[in-house]
């Protein structure tokens, strides 16, 4: 049939040559081939000593922040359980009590805070609808474990170092 | 028999068994480097430096590992397989001559277990022997994809066996001798009235299908069908685990370490170096020597194995028959007779 496009090449199967039959040319090149890449870089990372390296807005494991006095930012506003889709994170409010206030930046915190590794897809939503700065996803991988409970990251995982004196 | 004799004997055998074992051993190791160095990767690194304590680690894990033995099997022959594979695959290394008489005062030694003058056919025994392991393990283990691996590494094993052993007469014709020994001798040097002494100069296509033929005898890639893990699960050793599958695995790496000293002492000179006679060394330290550069063409071959493995795709079943039977057997008997009309003529000159 006449081709429309008159983009229709049509191609023409050639015998092979006798070199082409006797096949050992063609697997002397690939020797050569393959002989050379053993001289070449090598790819492979060595991963526990030496990390791969990852992009400026690479979003890892969530850390929840200080301000610059080494107080908690979190005031336990809910926000953050509230845009996350996967339902990872939950917390309970508490008041802060007087003595406190070197702890907490503002009356309210969150007296826990837990987020469920296993159901958070790390989209970085909570980190754009916290307004105080509070979590940033600017953690590490996160490593594999053994039971499930210990995928339900709390304060004791999730909040910055204090500062150091 | 006198005493030392014995003595001297049981020394070289083990020392050769020891060597054997090593050799296979870190084969496993070199088999996983070349392949990563080839990918780009750098293969087994953890175990020690570079690596080096993986074979042992491997090992170690096979030894511990739980033995299964199919209740549908037959126990019997579902042991006695992996034993004799790894037998068959150790005593082949009895006839090679690893190096020239060693003097020490005035005993002569021998580098070789046993001088039979008919060590060519001694290896072809040994070798058609080791398809019987493979076939008895595929045959016990009552598992098609065991049985399809098996019966395949017996028509391979046959088709492959009359191209190698045509291919061998050819060499035959022009050494006259069936001794390795002899063999061995006749390519002392390299330079002899006027041409090359090894054998690989004046019979090149002979090395050609050899060389093809011993991939085929030893199951390695293009050619092994017995195994096939794409399509046969595992094919012989589907059902054998611990230290049985181990032993088909280190038979396969001995295996080829015989074949490869086999093909050093038949086609590549043996333990003959260039320029041995004109160094002016005493006869025991171009031995030594000797023994060096043997076991360094064997290592060449050994990584010439690996190398392929990680070159050439794997052959389809019809296509390993054709080529078997259709362009090697018709090529080592143009072989043949190409040398016979070359000796007569050389003769009538």
């Amino acid at each position: 049939m006449e081709s429309l496009s008159n983009r229709k090449k049509v191609l023409e199967q050639k015998p092979m040559s006798f070199g082409e039959k006797i096949y050992l040319p063609s697997i002397a090149k690939g020797l050569a081939i393959t002989f050379k890449h053993i001289f070449k870089k090598r790819e492979t990372i060595f991963y526990p000593e030496e990390l791969r390296p990852m992009s400026e807005n690479w979003r890892g494991l969530h850390s929840l922040k200080r301000d610059e006095n080494g107080k908690e930012r979190c005031t336990a506003c809910g926000l953050c359980a509230l845009a996350c889709p996967a339902e990872a994170i939950t917390m309970e409010a508490a008041e802060r009590k007087k003595g406190e206030e070197n702890l907490y930046r503002e009356e309210k915190y969150a007296a826990v805070y837990e987020i469920n590794m296993l159901r958070c897809i790390f989209c970085g939503l909570c980190e754009e609808a916290c307004p105080k700065e509070a979590i940033y996803l600017d953690g590490p991988f996160l490593e594999a474990d053994y039971l499930r409970k210990d995928f339900i990251f709390g304060k004791d995982k999730l909040v910055e170092e204090p500062l150091k004196p | 028999m006198e005493l030392t004799f014995v003595i001297e004997k049981v020394v070289l055998v083990s020392v050769i068994f020891l060597i054997t074992l090593g050799i296979a051993a870190y084969s496993t190791l070199a088999e996983r480097k070349i392949a990563g160095y080839i990918q780009g990767r750098v293969g087994p690194h953890r175990a020690g430096p570079f690596g080096v304590f993986q074979p042992l680690a491997d090992g170690g894990k096979m030894f511990f590992k739980e033995e299964i033995i199919p209740s549908q099997s037959n126990p019997f022959l579902f042991i006695a397989a992996p034993c004799l594979a790894l037998l068959t695959a150790s005593i082949g290394s009895a006839v090679i001559p690893w190096g020239q008489d060693v003097t020490i005062g005035d005993r002569v030694i021998q580098l070789q277990v046993a001088n039979i003058n008919v060590g060519i056919l001694y290896i072809f025994g040994v070798v058609s022997l080791g398809v019987y392991g493979i076939m008895i393990a595929g045959w016990s283990s009552n598992n098609k994809y065991s049985l399809m691996g098996s019966v395949r590494a017996a028509s391979q094993n046959i088709s492959y066996e009359i191209a190698m052993g045509l291919s061998l007469i050819a060499l035959l014709m022009v050494t006259q001798t069936l001794s390795m020994r002899e063999i061995a001798e006749q390519q002392n040097g390299f330079w002899q009235n006027g041409w090359f002494s090894w054998n690989i100069f004046c019979q090149p296509i002979g090395f050609l299908v050899f060389i093809v033929c011993s991939f085929a005898e030893c199951n390695r890639t293009p050619f092994d069908l017995p195994e096939s893990e794409n399509e046969l699960v595992a094919g012989y050793h589907t059902e054998y685990s611990g230290f049985k599958l181990g032993a088909f695995l280190f038979s396969e790496y001995i295996n080829m370490f015989v074949s490869s000293a086999v093909m050093s002492t038949l086609y590549f000179g043996g333990y003959n170096f260039p320029f041995m006679n004109d160094l002016g060394l005493s006869s025991n330290i171009i031995a030594v020597l000797g023994v060096l550069f043997l076991f360094a063409k064997i290592f060449f071959f050994i990584f010439f194995f690996m190398w392929i493995r990680w070159t050439v795709p794997r052959f389809r079943y019809d296509q390993l028959m054709n080529l078997g039977w259709k362009v090697l057997i018709p090529l080592s008997i143009a072989n043949i007779v190409v040398t016979g009309i070359w000796i007569t003529v050389k003769d009538l000159l």
